[in-house]
């Protein structure tokens, strides 16, 4: 195989194939996505644009989902791919849950398996995902796998076309040990300025706080420039 | 000889070498929407099917049965929203006898979205999925590809785009059975008008929490044919007629073989009309 496998292949018979690219019409989540960890556990944070092409398929997308109760993930690239393989990692999860009792898996764990199914299949899929977990072992931990299926603990990750805008906002603003408080004001300052100036992101910011309380929602709508109504739902186990 | 034979593959690479296209499906450039409601949920379609630029069914059904509480409205190619629609309401009644229990909307949706990611988006189907269940209201979409939403109101097809603009100035959340009925009828009609692969009649299906679902075929005919002012017949009359001759069955029997065909001056009473076609009625 040539030095760059994924990109315009040829086929037995002449046909060109490109397989990083998205298929016609396939739902593109062109995305901003981060999470992050503070003192006591971690923050997902997501805009809520889903396009097909120039259109807008849904404009209050939930892009942060549940793969067991205090691990989620990010999910960035083609729709369909990510929803495939959070739905196949929340499968092994609950049985894993099921199986071995008490204490459940940790982030690593779901993290390697997201990774397995990534790598192994990175020539059919488009999908950027981030994980972030709290487990009772590790505390809050957030891993990032892009295309190519690497795996990387970070000590926060940003993904999604939105994101190269902000790379410099959030080495800017990143500390260590930031407070609840603090760490949902650092999500919300960096996706507000990735839907101000990515085109594929926009609608409302969505985030999910992770801590050995439980997870607890947080909205914040464009109406009233992202300020609320914020937290919206109680804390469960 | 036993085994496959492939030689089709080794014809069809050769013709796409050559820059042949792949044969048209008929395909519904449609307009379905769906809205949620107090009691229920509504879905609504329109009825045209397209082949190119050519109306191939100008009365087609877009709504698709799954259980008698969830139905499904399908855009995209034709053949395959009724297949996977037929697949899927099969094998959720045997899922549905095997586990005692009446099935769920999530149910339907997660087995479509996993039938069509396997197919990787070849099975055109972009199909709105409606209905009750002892869980609640639920309504979703599902694109080709296998990926889902959930929204209170959705629209898909060519004419989605201004479904949508009627959806988006006119819906108001909570909203009553007979307004959700006017929202979706209200943006399957701005389909019609304004997408040109869209067209005809809106059907609407109806499912009640605590009420049989209603499918209402042709809920509205906003297109309906009239009768033709004027024709191309000419008056009887409009020829003189200078000369005549009457040649009798006998004379004629002379030189070709004359049969009675049994029935032809009945006026078809055997024929049962299931649904009548609309065709043009001479004046």
């Amino acid at each position: 195989m040539g030095p760059d496998m994924a990109t315009a292949m040829l086929g037995e018979d002449g046909i060109h194939i490109d397989m990083n690219h998205l298929k016609k019409g396939e739902v593109n989540l062109g995305t901003s996505i981060m999470a992050i960890n503070f003192k006591d556990g971690v923050i997902l944070g997501a805009d809520s644009r889903t396009t097909t092409g120039a259109y807008i398929a849904n404009r209050v997308t939930d892009k942060l989902t549940q793969v067991h109760d205090t691990i989620w993930c990010c999910r960035s690239g083609s729709a369909a791919d990510t929803q495939a393989v959070a739905d196949i990692v929340s499968y092994h999860l609950g049985l894993y849950g099921v199986m071995n009792g008490q204490d459940g898996p940790t982030t690593q764990t779901a993290a390697a398996l997201f990774q397995e199914l990534c790598y192994e299949n990175k020539d059919q899929l488009s999908a950027g995902m981030i994980i972030a977990g709290y487990d009772k072992r590790h505390g809050g931990s957030v891993y990032s796998i892009p295309l190519g299926g690497s795996l990387h603990k970070q000590s926060y990750a940003i993904g999604g076309s939105g994101s190269t805008y902000i790379y410099g906002y959030c080495d800017a603003n990143w500390k260590e040990h930031m407070t609840e408080e603090e760490g949902i004001k650092f999500v919300k300052g960096a996706l507000g300025e990735a839907i101000k100036w990515d085109g594929s992101s926009g609608g409302v910011i969505r985030m999910v706080v992770l801590t050995n309380r439980g997870h607890e929602r947080h909205l914040y709508l464009p109406d009233n420039g992202y300020t609320g109504p914020g937290r919206a739902r109680p804390a469960t186990t | 000889m036993p085994g496959f034979d492939f030689s089709n593959h080794t014809r069809n690479a050769a013709l796409h070498a050559r820059g042949v296209p792949l044969p048209k499906a008929t395909s519904t450039g449609t307009t379905i929407v769906g809205c949620i409601y107090n009691n229920g949920v509504v879905i609504a379609a329109d009825t045209r099917a397209t082949s190119g630029p050519i109306v191939a069914d100008k009365n087609c059904e877009k709504l698709h049965y799954i259980s008698p509480n969830i139905w499904c409205a399908g855009a995209g190619t034709a053949a395959d929203t009724e297949f996977t629609t037929a697949l899927i309401s099969s094998n959720l009644e045997l899922h549905s006898l095997s586990t005692n229990r009446q099935p769920r909307v999530v149910t339907v949706m997660t087995m479509l979205k996993q039938h069509l990611f396997r197919y990787q988006g070849h099975i055109g189907a972009y199909l709105v999925v409606a209905g009750v269940d002892p869980t609640g209201v639920g309504l979703f979409t599902v694109h080709a590809h296998g990926s889902t939403d959930k929204l209170p109101y959705v629209t898909m097809g060519s004419g989605s785009l201004a479904a949508m603009a009627v959806f988006e100035s006119t819906w108001k959340k909570d909203c009553t059975r007979d307004e959700a009925v006017k929202f979706c009828s209200e943006a399957i009609l701005a389909g019609i008008f304004n997408d040109l692969g869209s067209g005809s009649n809106v059907d609407v299906c109806v499912i009640d929490k605590d009420k049989p679902t209603q499918l209402m075929r042709n809920y509205i005919k906003p297109n309906e044919r009239s009768k033709k002012e004027r024709n191309y017949k000419f008056q009887k009359g409009t020829t003189a007629v200078l000369d005549q001759k009457i040649i009798t069955r006998e004379e004629i029997g002379r030189y070709v073989t004359v049969h009675e065909i049994a029935g032809s001056d009945s006026d078809s009473g055997s024929l049962v009309v299931v649904e009548k076609m609309d065709v043009d009625d001479q004046p």
